[in-house]
């Protein structure tokens, strides 16, 4: 798995939980290292250990983990960059759902070796949708779910996501959106420059 | 592009469609005057000089050159044309000019071309100033991204750099030769005198070595250098500390090891195997060495750098008195001994 996905499991602990509990993961899991590098590649068996110990030594669920991690990826201020490429999929959070089966095609223009999920979105209305996420990794359905959630709150859409389990050979995410424009949301300039944040 | 290949159609677009496929383009009457825009351009040029103005008052075309005139544009029609607002010297455009049908003036159309990144930051520019199929918005992400990336490079880089130098701060070996460096010589030594057991030092300089450098290059010195270090580790037992401590000096720290007669007779055979022609490519390199020793039992106290010190004086004592010599710290020039004498 991309060195980036795993560095972002460890900065999503050592920012959340603390510098203590994500060495304690790392002996937990028998990484050997204590650091993830963003630009190498690591065993899928690694990212897995990573989770099953934070999982272990949190006492939360695994699912909670992984939706969790989603939901800092958008919202923690040192990860910034992500929301910002993540908020360039569409002007509103409808548009942003139809952007999603480009994620992967759109972070591979940057890093053309990262496995990131597969999605695809079907959508049953204007306002119903079911994603289908695929991925080696499994429960990055509730990571999606997380970033779905926090995302919906960025662009300050209302909004309902929920995990259904496996369909279709993925996991399958329901959305419904109830209001489009629920509150204002974050402000989102094109140029990064104007970001006065 | 050969617009005599496109199909005739015969249509009419109102200027919001207009503006919603080309936000900014620009009509032109058959006089030259501006007779409309699209919302993009009207944003960018605000409150400047724009509808009802001559088109080129309003622009300059850059490329190509001396297209001054309506007609010549015309002339040009469906070409490539490089151009800015007079009034926004900053923002290079790209443009293509059609005719109208009718000859009723002409069409231009707009873009920013790679200076999007640009416009897009002083003219606070949004998703809704560009047209749906614009890929400008793909272009900002992907700059975006990059610059994402190169940070994370730039940061591994860093934290690189940090563990190259701990790993050079902490290294021990030498690593032409493979023998310990100073910085292990020092702790062997610290360690050496701090203990009870007594022990010697012997400071060695290679003679002619820079004739080797000078005439046969620096492979060839290289060469000597890994010879010379097989040569004092199988002269030396494995627990005793060899050390390249500078270009062609070494030092050897032997524990347990005092006699005066012992470590002379170690030295001269050094130096004997050291003044043995060393082969290197079609040559043989001549070098021989000079050696100074010095041992903590002549001492009160026994301290690193004092008999560091003494080991020096004494191998520039034996080098004053003629190459291939070893003279003992302590021990009056009569009771040294040099090699052949």
């Amino acid at each position: 798995m991309h060195g980036l996905i795993n560095r972002s499991i460890q900065c999503f602990l050592r920012d959340t939980y603390g510098a203590a509990i994500w060495s304690a993961v790392t002996r937990e899991a028998q990484l050997g290292f204590d650091s993830f590098e963003t630009m190498l590649t690591y065993d899928i068996a690694q990212t897995n250990a990573v989770i099953e110990a934070a999982s272990r030594l949190l006492g939360r669920p695994r699912d909670t983990v992984l939706e969790d991690l989603g939901i800092y990826l958008v919202s923690h201020p040192n990860v910034q960059a992500l929301r910002r490429l993540l908020r360039f999929g569409g002007v509103t959070f409808a548009d942003f759902l139809h952007s999603l089966e480009d994620l992967p095609g759109r972070a591979r223009l940057a890093l053309p070796d990262i496995d990131l999920p597969q999605l695809e979105l079907i959508d049953h209305s204007a306002a119903d949708f079911t994603l289908i996420c695929r991925s080696g990794l499994a429960g990055a359905g509730h990571v999606v779910v997380g970033i779905l959630r926090a995302m919906a709150d960025d662009y300050g859409a209302l909004s309902v996501v929920e995990h259904l389990g496996l369909r279709n050979g993925g996991e399958a995410i329901m959305i419904t959106l109830a209001e489009s424009d629920f509150t204002s949301g974050r402000r989102f300039d094109l140029a990064l420059k104007a970001v006065a944040e | 592009m050969n617009l005599a290949c496109l199909p005739q159609t015969d249509f009419q677009l109102g200027p919001e469609a207009l503006g919603a496929l080309m936000p900014l383009h620009l009509v032109v009457g058959s006089d030259g005057k501006l007779l409309g825009c699209g919302p993009s351009m009207q944003k960018l040029m605000e409150s400047k000089p724009l509808i009802g103005f001559d088109f080129f008052d309003v622009f300059e075309i850059r490329r190509p050159s001396g297209l001054g005139t309506l007609a010549a544009l015309r002339a040009r029609a469906g070409g490539r044309i490089y151009l800015h607002a007079r009034a926004l010297p900053g923002t290079g455009f790209r443009g293509l000019a059609v005719p109208l049908a009718g000859g009723r003036g002409m069409l231009v159309n707009l873009s920013f071309g790679i200076g999007v990144v640009d416009a897009v930051r002083d003219h606070a520019l949004t998703d809704a100033d560009f047209a749906a199929t614009d890929l400008a918005v793909e272009l900002l992400y992907v700059v975006e991204a990059k610059s994402a990336v190169m940070q994370e490079l730039r940061d591994l880089n860093l934290r690189l750099q940090g563990a190259k130098s701990a790993a050079e701060e902490q290294a021990l070996t030498d690593t032409l030769t493979g023998l310990r460096n100073r910085r292990a010589l020092d702790v062997a030594l610290a360690q050496a005198v701090a203990g009870p057991r007594p022990f010697a030092l012997m400071h060695l300089d290679l003679d002619f070595f820079k004739a080797v450098n000078d005439t046969l290059g620096h492979a060839a010195g290289d060469h000597v250098l890994r010879s010379v270090a097989d040569v004092l580790l199988a002269e030396t037992r494995s627990n005793d500390t060899v050390a390249r401590v500078g270009g062609d000096e070494f030092v050897i720290l032997l524990p347990g090891l005092i006699d005066p007669t012992r470590l002379e007779q170690i030295a001269l055979r050094i130096i004997a195997r050291l003044c043995e022609p060393i082969p290197f490519e079609a040559s043989f390199c001549r070098i021989a060495a000079s050696v100074g020793v010095t041992w903590s039992t002549a001492y009160e106290r026994p301290d690193a750098d004092t008999m560091l010190n003494d080991a020096d004086q004494a191998l520039y004592s034996a080098k004053r008195a003629g190459r291939g010599c070893v003279h003992l710290h302590n021990i009056q020039p009569p009771g040294s001994a040099a090699l052949g004498a």
